[in-house]
């Protein structure tokens, strides 16, 4: 078992053709994922990658039984992709582009919903179950199957986090690059959720970062529900308010969105908050 | 993207949004002729803005002539005064620092006679996913403070998705602030034409503080801050000639002309990484080692020797820096390949003479990090290798300290 991506997934990757596409499906397919095909328009019919390329993803739905979509289609044309992935009856869909004006995320996210699949990022580096299936841009290698579930808004910081957990001896049922956009799918209440209802999932590493208020409103429902140990960074205690630190969404405003704010609703709803992102992994350690 | 008060102005004109008539001029020349037309126009009283991006102006002084960055003016020789004292000179506000901001440009407005002032807002709600009209009848408060002291005078409206403002929502909000008979219909269209401003043009934040209510019963936008969404620029070319590089960080300009996201902080130790939430751990780590942060700077995932060597220049700009931290995680792009562009980087003759009496850390983690490692230390050159994160730390500490 595992969340959201694993050996039941039947992955389409949107923007197939594309050189990102073309490189990350690559990888994808020797990491093991089960890649039934892409989606390029006006390319339909032709074969990339020993794979069948599809106009639409409703022909790829139709002919390959695909279930989940992989998108790295360019930010002009990306919120739209996620859109006919939601209309073509894709239940998963991972959109790793970064840039996607927020205007066509708030439509994007609403018919996404009204359609009852599940979208991950944007801006994200994708959901990977070690061993089973890699649906992203990360580097398969770092990640050992296991038993904790992570979360994150970053990538390479996701990176980091894992390869601290992998040498602490922490395998990952699955990690989920939630993606640091302001307007994002999957939430950090969302995926803990799915973590807690997974039985192989014994622990929780959520990563956060400075601006909204997701992580107080996972903080709030951790304290509620979650009897697994969680385990909590939140990145940019040194970030000055009003910049915008990479990520769109990484602003404090208006008072909002401190990292400190952060820490203290995590700590109160009794989820250990690791001060350096040095002991992501030591932390969980000691406490299991 | 930030812009002034009156080229957001100009694009409420646009939208049919209500706003003064005002002109922004360069000299105290044009001010005085923009103030003679004015005058032969009718108007009375002025409003002279200084037009930076920075808030707080009412209540900000320039550094030479201590004059205040809007200015109430009953002729146009008090324009002329005004004009003088501002164009030239650097104002501090809250919001600017110490430093403050050169006043380059000033905007001349009618003076309109205010009855009422309101607070109008229009910014993303991410909690809700969907845009937010937010009003007040605390005009000319900050709405930070007024959210906090009586948040019950703040009322709200949210947007469905995918659809534009519906009339009842107009309705309620200029009914909340209390607006009657020709007013409320003035300001029922002036919140609806304002919204379609807003989402037309990709703007993540307008705000009118204060929004007013005039003797002649006219509703009126008295300031107006205007931002766009940075990631819709693209479809938004004609507004992209607004922005006005002279606001913004000389460094950080040039950083983004090589594709790098760098931001200017006050510390001392620099740090160059590959990832926004990696950068901003390693900015945490750099201060929980004992040193302060000088920036934020993302590499993006390539981090190859073009890009090392830019961070470098960018970073060795800051005078402050004592010691840089390099914090590569190499994924797909393996560590072995990111140690030699760093080496190469360093060696470039640039560099090399600014980077002599400054030490620097390389951390690189991932693929092949060890085989990076050892091509670090067997670089002769002066730079200190780790692989763990908690290395790095110990390492910066131990520079602060020497």
């Amino acid at each position: 078992m595992s969340v959201l991506v694993g050996n039941d997934t039947r992955l389409i990757v949107q923007g197939f053709t594309g050189s990102e596409g073309t490189f990350h499906a690559g990888q994808m397919i020797e990491y093991g994922t089960n890649v039934v095909g892409g989606v390029t328009p006006g390319k339909g019919g032709t074969t990339h990658l020993e794979r069948p390329v599809f106009n639409t993803v409703a022909d790829a739905v139709e002919q390959e039984g695909a279930n989940t979509s992989v998108i790295f289609v360019p930010p002009p044309f990306a919120g739209d992709a996620i859109t006919e992935a939601a209309f073509a009856g894709i239940e998963v869909i991972i959109c790793i582009t970064e840039g996607i004006p927020v205007r066509d995320m708030i439509v994007a996210k609403q018919i996404v919903d009204n359609h009852n699949a599940k979208l991950i990022g944007p801006n994200c580096p994708g959901v990977i179950t070690p061993g089973e299936a890699k649906v992203g841009i990360m580097p398969g290698m770092i990640f050992t199957p296991g038993n904790v579930g992570l979360i994150s808004r970053s990538g390479t910081l996701t990176y980091e986090a894992v390869d601290q957990l992998t040498k602490a001896g922490l395998g990952q049922s699955t990690a989920i690059g939630i993606g640091g956009d302001p307007v994002i799918g999957t939430t950090h209440t969302d995926a803990v959720k799915l973590f807690n209802d997974d039985p192989d999932t014994e622990a929780i590493v959520l990563i956060g970062e400075i601006g909204g208020t997701a992580e107080e409103e996972a903080a709030a429902w951790i304290q509620e529900n979650v009897e697994k140990p969680v385990v909590a960074f939140i990145a940019g205690s040194t970030a000055p308010p009003g910049r915008r630190m990479g990520h769109a969404g990484a602003i404090i405003s208006g008072g909002q969105g401190t990292a400190q704010n952060k820490k203290e609703a995590l700590k109160s709803a009794g989820v250990t908050v690791a001060e350096s992102p040095a002991e992501i992994g030591t932390t969980l350690k000691e406490i299991l | 993207m930030k812009i002034h008060e009156y080229q957001a102005k100009e694009i409420l004109k646009e939208y049919e949004v209500a706003v003064p008539e005002g002109v922004a001029v360069n000299s105290v020349e044009d001010a005085v002729n923009t103030a003679e037309q004015f005058y032969n126009d009718g108007t009375r009283l002025f409003v002279v803005k200084a037009q930076i991006h920075a808030g707080g102006r009412g209540k900000g002084r320039t550094k030479k002539n201590n004059a205040k960055g809007v200015i109430l003016c009953k002729s146009v020789d008090e324009v002329k005064e005004a004009a003088e004292s501002l164009l030239g000179d650097t104002l501090v506000t809250i919001q600017t620092g110490e430093e403050g901001q050169e006043v380059k440009t000033i905007y001349i407005t009618d003076g309109v006679d205010i009855k009422q002032e309101f607070y109008l807002g229009i910014l993303l709600d991410r909690a809700k996913n969907r845009n937010v009209i937010m009003v007040s009848s605390e005009g000319g408060v900050e709405i930070e403070k007024v959210a906090e002291e009586t948040p019950e005078k703040i009322i709200k409206e949210w947007v469905e998705p995918g659809m534009s403002l519906q009339p009842n929502q107009a309705r309620r909000l200029a009914f909340s602030l209390g607006f009657e008979g020709d007013a409320f219909k003035k300001a029922v269209r002036f919140i609806h034409a304002l919204y379609r401003c807003y989402e037309e043009t990709d703007a993540n934040l307008v705000e009118i503080n204060p929004l007013v209510l005039t003797e002649d019963n006219d509703v009126m936008a008295l300031d107006a801050k205007f931002t766009f969404d940075d990631n819709a620029m693209f479809r938004q070319k004609k507004y992209a000639g607004l922005r006005d590089l002279a606001e913004e960080d000389p460094t950080e300009v040039e950083a983004s002309k090589y594709d790098l996201n760098y931001i200017k902080l006050d510390g001392n130790v620099g740090c160059m990484v590959n990832g926004a939430g990696l950068a901003m751990a390693t900015m945490d780590i750099i201060k929980l080692s004992g040193g302060e942060p000088a920036n934020f700077l993302d590499v993006g995932g390539g981090a190859n020797v073009e890009t090392v060597k830019n961070g470098f220049r960018i970073i060795l700009e800051d005078e402050n820096v004592k010691a840089i931290l390099i914090n590569i995680f190499g994924g797909i792009v393996r560590c072995d390949r990111v140690a030699n562009g760093v080496i190469e980087a360093i060696k470039d003759p640039e560099i090399a003479e600014k980077v002599e009496n400054v030490p620097i850390i390389v951390r690189l983690q991932g693929t092949n990090a060890e085989e990076a490692k050892v091509i670090i230390d067997n670089s002769d050159l002066n730079v200190i290798s780790a692989v763990l994160l908690k290395e790095a730390a110990e390492e910066v500490s131990k520079v602060i300290a020497a």
